[in-house]
């Protein structure tokens, strides 16, 4: 199993690929839904908690649980380059994804046969053979190291579905959209074509126990006006969801691809939530893939995480099976590394957060929600009944019925219309011979076997789903463009202490820098590109700008390229100091009790550093139950000393800012000196703190230890415990 | 042509306003049956040159190998009998193992042998 400090070898991965084959097959949805009990809370909508994960920030102060909700966390990776999406996988993983769907290279719809090799994509990854088995085979650490299964997931459409259906279900493909619909209206391939593959199709993923994910949320991201198409997307989801269950899908494997259509300014809950309730309605029997809303996303990754915390809303209130998330990133560019984590853990977040929520609140049975329910039911069976009285579904599309920006029955004659023998693929389906027969399994449709067969590949020895051995595996058929010539290039950054920073590929050395100018938008994105080229970045691109007001000022994000590498192995990094957890600190103040005095010493009137330390309010070492008696500002040291005596304290800490002739070092001295003169130097522990104290210089002068900047309570609280116990162990 | 028309949806919905839930939830699902009924029916007696190459590869060829053979099948006109049929029967007359037969066939051979298997 992979340690956890140890990076995915990709190298490793992509060696002895030919022979490799998946652990499992089919679906997962997460285990032991229902009540879980995470740290000293109660779940009622979790499931299983993970071996290893990453929690949310927060968990910090609640013990580091990190409670996974009970619905399945989709996130999408596909940067171009599998390589580098695999480390995105397991970083997803790491955060609560187990569904990591891979978006298509662009143009691979229209690709008639299965793309072999692992060539470089745009807008996504071209889906071969070779980057689904090198990708399964990540996943299949990765899954082992967090501890459950991971669903790996595409594309089953284009002109080759029923091939990639094959490939897939070859490969331990988990999950994939399917939907002839989206082949005919977003990819103009043939209708006729595309119905008849997509029966092969569903057949063979059926077989592979596949989810189904269908394309109805793409007539949502296509309208003109994505609230209007309302009852069409229930005419798709029904029409994909009907013909995928009579050619042999279980319902439980077919989910709606559902979006809420809108967001705000749109007052979105009142028009998304009456969707939502339909919907589940009416398709009880199915599962709920929700998607969060892309159709409204603007470069503003905060806007966009409150879109997509209000559609987690709409989840929680209704159902949702699979939890998909968009990056918040994705309307300013391909999405980054770190964009995918917050994208997860907003749904996360959210999704725990609102844990329960039905148990208080409930919908409405009456009034606008139900009669808005009730509406958007008739106008999707209405539109069904136009569909049959025109002649059927192929005769609706040939008329324009999809995608018009007319809530149904109102029609603006805007819609999407396909011809029946247009299209990519027109004219290349042919009726099936009274004598067709296809040899293999899992074949849908007439297939006239010899008689006396009843498993049809007996006829052939077996086909590849009764024995994988018979699969062919092609590895490479361009020798530019492929993995190993991509993996050379970046090998110094991959095999050395060199590092550069990155967002998406290994090397891009892509950062991104957020800029307040206080001039009009136009004059504040040039000026940004400019202050980007002059901090020495290339490439610059303004990401986001948004108006603060017209005149005072514009906050504006840009992304640039860094030359240069860093080399970790001259970095001289200070040790870590060892903090003990607060648990500790407090069992071992709760097993004795301490006390510590402290002030400002000198003619010096800085104390906020010291408060901090001290502090319960600001964390400091007061909340572990340490009694602090604190002398105030310009304390003589002397009377620091002496207080210590009197007050029977176990520690001195002693602030000292002011670094003139070196007043600071000369002060700890004294406190030393002054205390062995008195005789309880070995009976207390002495600390400095300041701006330019650091532990060798407070040691050198006498001290026991030094706390520079960024000191916090639980380093000095931890340094007290520690060295009080040592002073025993000397005693004892 | 596509048509442009106001929103009738009153005048649409009188034979339904008076269904329970039920019983529209029902007609619901009897309309979608009814759509892709059709639909499925025409998929299960019609054949793709995709369809075809998922045979293929299921029987164990590769993908260059399956779209080879398919687009002499569809040459010939036998799309109809099925790829998988065409390299059975032929591996069935030559009494050579299937693979073989399609490599004959991916290799440019054996095409005139083909006619004569139907």
């Amino acid at each position: 199993m992979l340690e956890k400090n140890e990076k995915l070898n990709i190298e490793e991965i992509l060696k002895d690929l030919e022979n490799y084959r998946p652990k499992r097959r089919g679906w997962h949805w997460r285990e032991e839904q229902g009540k879980q009990v995470y740290g000293e809370f109660e779940y009622h909508q979790a499931s299983k908690p993970l071996k290893n994960s990453c929690p949310l920030p927060a968990a910090k102060s609640f013990g580091y649980i990190d409670p996974q909700p009970d619905c399945v966390i989709t996130t999408e990776i596909a940067s171009g380059r599998f390589e580098d999406d695999i480390r995105r996988m397991r970083m997803a993983a790491w955060h609560g994804a187990d569904h990591i769907m891979v978006i298509r290279t662009a143009g691979q719809s229209h690709y008639d046969g299965l793309i072999e090799g692992t060539p470089e994509g745009v807008g996504g990854v071209p889906i071969s053979r070779k980057q689904v088995r090198a990708t399964r085979k990540a996943l299949d650490i990765i899954e082992e190291e967090v501890g459950r299964p991971i669903n790996f997931h595409s594309y089953v459409s284009g002109v080759a579905g029923p091939d990639i259906a094959v490939m897939f279900a070859e490969e331990g493909v988990n999950g994939a959209h399917q939907d002839p619909q989206y082949n005919v209206l977003y990819r103009n391939i043939n209708m006729v074509r595309s119905f008849v593959d997509a029966a092969v199709a569903k057949k063979i993923m059926a077989f592979a126990d596949m989810v189904q994910i269908d394309g109805a949320h793409n007539a949502n991201a296509t309208a003109m006006k994505g609230w209007k198409v309302m009852p069409e997307l229930m005419v798709q989801h029904a029409i994909n969801c009907a013909y995928s269950k009579m050619v042999g899908m279980k319902p439980q494997n077919i989910a709606l691809s559902t979006v809420p259509p809108t967001a705000p300014p749109a007052p979105c809950l009142r028009i998304d939530l009456p969707y939502a309730v339909a919907l589940r309605e009416l398709f009880k029997d199915y599962k709920m893939r929700a998607q969060m809303n892309t159709k409204y996303m603007e470069s503003c990754t905060r806007e966009a995480t409150v879109t997509h915390v209000l559609n987690l809303l709409i989840s929680r209130l209704t159902r949702a099976d699979i939890q998909s998330t968009i990056t918040p990133d994705e309307g300013r560019n391909v999405p980054w590394h770190y964009n995918n984590i917050h994208a997860i853990n907003t749904a996360k977040q959210a999704l725990i957060g609102m844990d329960g929520l039905l148990e208080m609140v409930e919908l409405k049975k009456d009034g606008y929600l139900r009669e808005k329910v009730r509406e958007l039911k008739e106008r999707a069976v209405l539109f069904m009944e136009e569909i049959l009285e025109v002649g059927g579904y192929f005769k609706a599309v040939e008329l324009g019925f999809f995608v018009d920006s007319g809530m149904y029955p109102e029609r603006n004659g805007d819609g999407i219309a396909r011809q029946i023998n247009g299209g990519i693929g027109a004219g290349t389906v042919v009726e099936r011979d009274k004598d067709y027969m296809a040899p293999v399994c899992e074949h849908f449709g007439y297939n006239n076997l010899p008689e006396g067969i009843e498993k049809a590949c007996d006829l052939i020895d077996g086909c590849t789903f009764c024995k994988p051995e018979k699969i062919v595996f092609i590895d490479e058929l361009d020798e530019n463009d492929n993995v190993n010539r991509r993996l050379k290039e970046t090998e110094n950054l991959r095999h050395s202490t060199e590092i550069k920073p990155e967002v998406e590929w290994c090397g891009d050395g892509i950062v991104s820098t957020t800029i307040f100018l206080p001039v009009e938008e136009r004059v504040a994105e040039f000026a940004a590109m400019e202050i980007g080229k002059k901090m020495g970045l290339e490439d610059v691109i303004v990401i986001h700008k948004q108006v603060m007001q017209p005149a005072e000022g514009t906050l504006v994000e840009i992304k640039g390229r860094v030359p240069f590498t860093i080399d970790v192995s001259k970095l001289e990094i200070p040790k870590k100091p060892d903090v003990l957890s607060d648990e500790e600190i407090r069992k071992e103040i709760e097993r004795k009790p301490m006390k510590v005095v402290a002030a400002t010493v000198g003619e010096d009137e800085h104390s906020v550093g010291l408060r901090e330390v001290i502090d319960i309010k600001h964390g400091g070492i007061e909340k572990y139950g340490i009694e602090c008696l604190y002398l105030g500002t310009s304390c003589p040291v002397e009377k620091l000393v002496d207080a210590a005596i009197e007050y029977n304290a176990d520690a001195i800490l002693a602030s000292t800012i002011i670094t003139h002739n070196d007043v600071h070092i000369k002060n700890m001295k004294k406190i030393h000196e002054l205390c062995i003169e008195k005789g309880v130097r070995d009976k207390l522990i002495l600390c400095a703190g300041g701006t330019q104290v650091t532990d060798e210089i407070a040691k050198s002068a006498g001290m026991d230890g030094g706390f520079g900047r960024g000191t916090k309570g639980n380093d000095v609280a931890s340094f007290l415990v520690k060295r009080r116990r040592e002073m025993e162990n000397y005693e004892g | 042509m596509a048509v442009k028309r106001p929103d009738d949806f009153e005048i649409r919905r009188q034979h339904l306003k008076n269904l329970s839930d039920e019983e529209l939830e029902n007609r619901f699902w009897q309309l979608a049956e009814e759509i892709v009924k059709p639909l499925v029916e025409l998929a299960y007696t019609h054949t793709s040159p995709a369809v075809e190459r998922s045979v293929l590869l299921r029987m164990g060829f590769s993908s260059i190998e399956a779209k080879a053979i398919v687009e002499g099948v569809q040459n010939l006109g036998l799309l109809g009998k099925g790829a998988g049929n065409v390299v059975y029967r032929l591996a069935k007359k030559k009494n050579i193992p299937i693979r073989e037969a399609g490599l004959l066939l991916v290799e440019g051979k054996a095409w005139d042998e083909v006619p004569g298997l139907f």
